[in-house]
């Protein structure tokens, strides 16, 4: 068999071409969607692609990481983690009444975005360890590391990054094995607490979800963004209104425009047919994502490969859902859409691995 | 030590791969979540959420239109706009008002009384309305409030059209005013479907011709459709609807005539209507005291209404109009006419008049105002010396219905239908109504004194200037008016008002003449007004009159002398001129005038010598106007 070009790339850069590909279309969007939300600002446009510029790098450079290095890196990190959410909970800045910020001196740090990539290495390591002698202790032992972090995020409080990685320790433990009667009867057992759950929440939590179910109710306060957006979306119609051309996001109607709420721009310029696009784009990575992981040789591989594809999706699910309005306001991005470079860089990042879990599967058969 | 059996790992990966399949319908659920939802926003509810963004889009930003002119029939202004700034106050962008109030108040001077009106306009309004603090500011305190507008949250200044009324508190009963549109007002506008056309306007037509023509006058208001954005600034203009100017006025009424009248006058209070016959065209029409109607245009302080409407005088009522006033003895002339109509006299038929008049089987005397009566009196002396036990008579041979059938005819105790708002029907009695009103039988004696317009009789001084004015024209009745002609803004071309009769009174000839030459007897020597008519190139018919205040109890005497002004009669006049070819009617009431003859017959002779000749009062300076200051 000839070895193609491609295989070449592959061999020496340890990029995917389909998932690379598949990248920079999404950001090619982007960079088009930003434009018209910032109104052609030069500063946000060109803010735009340094961030882009240094997150291709950062996924670069950890698609040139071989998993087996990588897996290393999950203990340290996860416990480094841990420590800093409870130095947050001691000494953490309290802004906007939640203690989410770590004040390093030069500048502030979110510990729980740290977490979002720890959790998964950290349990992706511990179960490649015993992959061979798994039995019950070992979800349990996964268990009390993912409920750890999540309860210290959640008394921050910050129920929307909580329920995140909550997620993305779920999935990992769900590849992992977790039996279904387990995560059925956790199902069942929670839905049983949700009227507890309601009662512990806080009330800016609360109204959000009261908000979420009749936006009509405070039209000017809480309501505002997601009536604004649904009709920035609405009016979209079949093709769109054309790009630049939305009178919701050219007259500042919509809020957050080239960042949470991006893709109420998108809607509202592109359209249906633009927004089935834009799903199949994500659904292809997700679905290249999960490829990947099948083909994995290390358990490693597979679980870190599976869990970021799903995660990749539950964030598009939870940013769209909650622009279009079925879902409450939570501050999370469109990946690969919205403007920001923190976000970009931990998802380039993670695209990273599954890169490397992709290209060194020879490697690490030979 | 126990071995762990090592698991099978072919079987573990196809655990895995049965996993990634569950993940994978899991992504593919969230997805059609998704997708179904935008399908439900972009294409179910596509029509719905166009509409709403091009309403965040689009607002409508209104132009209020430019009041008309009301002008007098020389085309002297009665009303009329100017431009002036004006310092108002949106309260709910204000952080604190008390604190805005007293630092507005360091940099120009804010009088009490404004501030008063200020506080009465708050409580009426809603807290995102603007509400004038102070009007027609100079340009220095613009420049002041200009400066330091960035401080003071709420606080606007605006260019605004003002009404200003420069014929004086002598025109405020027909010109009227304008004032800030209300909640009343509102309600009005949305049930007649007219509130879209007053998005731009403050103001709104309260009383007289601004109230009656508030149609015309107001115009139709433009509308810019600009499109704005989140925060509420105008981008740019897509399209624009101009404004169309209300019309103007011109009335029939003359201002120079409406002075002379108020000036007549002098310290009495009362009502004036001056009809030209033939058309029914208000040539002046007074109601004194008047009142300065530029006080209501931004809302009248408290003190100055409370002043206004409790003084006794009652500035605010229109007596030509509203007051409503025995006719007294000038009813003659119309029961008269009627005896001669309805065949119950001749002109020749004369009376032995003794002094008092007793109806059959009653003891009870019905007095004549001269003592010792008139002697033998015919139609003509009985009208030129108004004699009482004449009409007596004849009322009572006539019946109250037929009496009160007959004098309908002149529109007696019914609205004239003139193009002011307000006003009062007055009475005409009959047994019919009695029933109704008081559920009562009509007693014979009620019938005696409505002979000579007494008793439940009431008439405005309109209504009695409309009904001689038929004298003069022989029956026609018409509609007075005094709008004469509305000029359209764009194309400046005056179109007349058409003339509205409500029909003729036929009339014999030989019986108007009679009741005529009765008429022109009382202004010649002998006459109850004689002394008015003295010197006069033209002929005048007129007629007294007295409407008593306070009941007189049989058997005493009323002496005017001797009772205090506010208890005295109420002195009455109508009259004609020129009498052979009749170019005004007039009807005078004076307060506490006592004698028609002698107080408001002259009145009547001001208005005739000024109308017929150009001449005014001797004493009157020329040009002068109690109305500009």
């Amino acid at each position: 068999m000839p070895q193609s070009s491609h295989w070449i790339v592959r061999r020496l850069s340890h990029l995917d071409g389909i998932l690379l590909t598949l990248v920079l279309l999404l950001l090619g969007v982007s960079l088009a969607v930003v434009a018209s939300a910032s109104g052609q600002s030069p500063a946000r446009i060109s803010g735009h692609l340094i961030n882009i510029g240094l997150a291709l790098g950062v996924m670069v450079v950890m698609a040139n990481v071989p998993p087996h290095l990588l897996s290393k890196v999950g203990p340290p990190l996860y416990a480094a983690g841990v420590v800093l959410l409870i130095g947050v909970a001691l000494f953490g800045e309290i802004r906007n009444g939640s203690r989410r910020w770590l004040n390093l001196g030069v500048m502030a740090f979110q510990p729980s975005e740290l977490l979002k990539l720890a959790l998964p290495l950290m349990l992706a390591w511990y179960f490649q360890r015993n992959e061979a002698v798994l039995r019950a202790k070992h979800f349990l032992v996964g268990g009390a590391m993912l409920v750890v972090p999540f309860l210290l995020i959640l008394r921050q409080p910050d129920l929307g990054t909580a329920l995140m990685i909550g997620a993305s320790g779920f999935y990992l433990l769900f590849f992992a094995g977790l039996p279904w009667k387990v995560i059925f009867g956790g199902a069942t057992l929670g839905a049983a607490s949700l009227p507890v759950v309601w009662g512990l929440m806080h009330d800016y939590q609360q109204r959000r979800v009261l908000t979420l179910l009749d936006p009509t109710s405070d039209p000017l306060g809480d309501g505002y963004h997601i009536i604004q957006s649904t009709i920035a979306i609405g009016s979209g119609g079949l093709f769109g209104r054309g790009w630049m051309e939305g009178t919701q996001n050219q007259l500042d109607f919509i809020p957050e425009r080239t960042t949470d709420f991006i893709f109420a721009v998108f809607g509202e310029e592109f359209g249906y047919v633009g927004a089935i696009l834009l799903v199949g784009l994500y659904l292809a990575i997700v679905a290249r994502g999960l490829v990947i992981a099948a083909r994995a040789p290390t358990q490693f591989g597979r679980l870190m490969a599976a869990t970021l594809s799903l995660n990749l999706f539950t964030y598009v699910f939870i940013n769209m859902g909650m622009v279009s309005g079925i879902l409450p306001v939570v501050g999370v991005p469109l990946p690969l859409m919205s403007y920001g470079g923190t976000a970009l860089i931990t998802l380039l990042l993670g695209l990273g691995i599954l890169m490397s879990v992709a290209t060194h599967r020879q490697l690490n058969k030979s | 030590m126990r071995l762990t059996p090592l698991k099978n790992l072919d079987r573990e990966l196809a655990r895995f791969h049965g996993r990634l399949k569950a993940g994978a319908a899991f992504v593919a659920l969230l997805a059609a979540t998704l997708l179904a939802r935008e399908f439900y926003l972009q294409v179910v509810q596509h029509e719905h959420y166009i509409q709403r963004a091009e309403s965040n889009r689009i607002s409508l930003v209104p132009t209020a239109p430019n009041r008309g002119l009301i002008l007098d029939r020389n085309d002297q202004i009665l009303a009329e706009n100017y431009s002036a700034y004006t310092l108002e106050v949106i309260r709910v962008q204000t952080h604190d008002l008390e604190a805005t109030l007293a630092e507005v108040g360091k940099l120009i001077e804010i009088t009490p009384g404004q501030l008063r009106r200020f506080r009465r306009l708050l409580t009426e309004s809603h807290e995102f309305e603007t509400v004038p603090l102070k009007s027609k500011l100079s340009d220095e305190e613009v420049a002041i409030l200009a400066a330091n507008r960035y401080r003071l949250p709420g606080i606007e200044v605006k260019a605004r059209l003002f009404r200003n009324y420069q014929a004086g508190p002598g025109m405020a009963h027909v010109v009227g005013f304008i004032g800030r549109i209300n909640d009343r007002d509102l309600k009005r506008l949305r049930e007649s479907g007219r509130e879209q056309n007053y998005k731009g306007s403050v103001h709104i037509g309260k009383t007289g011709l601004e109230q009656s023509y508030e149609t015309l006058l107001h115009g139709r208001t433009g509308f810019d459709q600009m499109e704005t954005d989140a925060s509420g600034r105008a981008v740019r203009m897509l399209s624009r609807i101009p404004p169309v100017p209300g019309k103007d006025l011109r009335l029939h009424l003359d201002l120079g005539l409406q002075a002379v009248a108020e000036h007549a006058f002098g310290d009495f209070l009362g009502g004036l209507v001056a009809l030209d016959p033939n058309t029914g065209g208000v040539l002046a029409l007074v109601s004194r005291p008047g009142f300065d109607p530029n006080l209501f245009i931004d809302g009248v302080d408290p003190d100055t209404w409370k002043e206004l409407n409790e003084s006794a005088e009652r500035p605010m009522v229109n007596r030509a109009l509203r007051g409503i006033y025995p006719p007294g003895s000038t009813i003659k002339p119309f029961m008269a006419l009627a005896g001669l109509e309805l065949g119950v006299r001749k002109p020749t038929d004369s009376i032995a008049d003794p002094g008092y008049f007793s109806l059959p089987n009653s003891r009870h005397q019905f007095r004549d105002w001269k003592r010792g009566g008139h002697g033998s009196v015919d139609l003509r002396k009985s009208i030129a010396q108004s004699c009482d036990i004449y009409y007596y008579r004849l009322a009572v041979d006539m019946g109250i219905d037929r009496m009160h059938d007959y004098l309908a005819k002149f529109g007696l105790g019914e609205r004239s239908g003139i193009d002011l708002e307000g006003e009062s029907p007055g009475l005409l009695p009959s047994r019919d109504w009695k029933q109704r009103r008081w559920k009562k039988a009509w007693y014979p004696g009620e019938t005696v004194i409505a002979g000579i317009g007494q008793g439940y009789h009431l008439t405005t001084p309109l209504q009695l200037a409309t009904a001689t004015a038929m004298l003069a024209n022989g029956g026609k009745r018409i509609e007075p008016r005094l709008v004469q002609a509305v000029r359209d803004p764009l194309s400046h071309v005056w179109q007349l008002q058409p003339t509205v009769a409500r029909g003729q009174v036929a009339i014999t000839p030989a019986h108007l003449a009679a009741v005529r030459e009765g008429m022109m007897d009382v202004m010649r020597p002998g006459g109850t007004a004689s002394a008015a008519a003295a010197g006069a190139p033209y002929t005048i018919a007129g007629k007294t009159g007295t409407a008593q205040v306070v009941g007189i109890k049989q058997g005493a005497r009323y002496d005017e002398s001797r009772v205090a002004r506010q208890h005295r009669d109420h002195a009455l006049f109508i009259a004609y001129a020129p009498a052979e070819d009749p170019k005004i009617a007039v009807a005078v009431m004076v307060e506490n005038g006592g004698h028609g003859g002698s107080t408001a017959a002259p009145i009547a002779r001001a208005v005739f010598d000024y109308y017929l000749t150009g001449k005014r009062p001797g004493n009157m300076k020329l040009e002068a106007n109690d109305a500009t200051e």
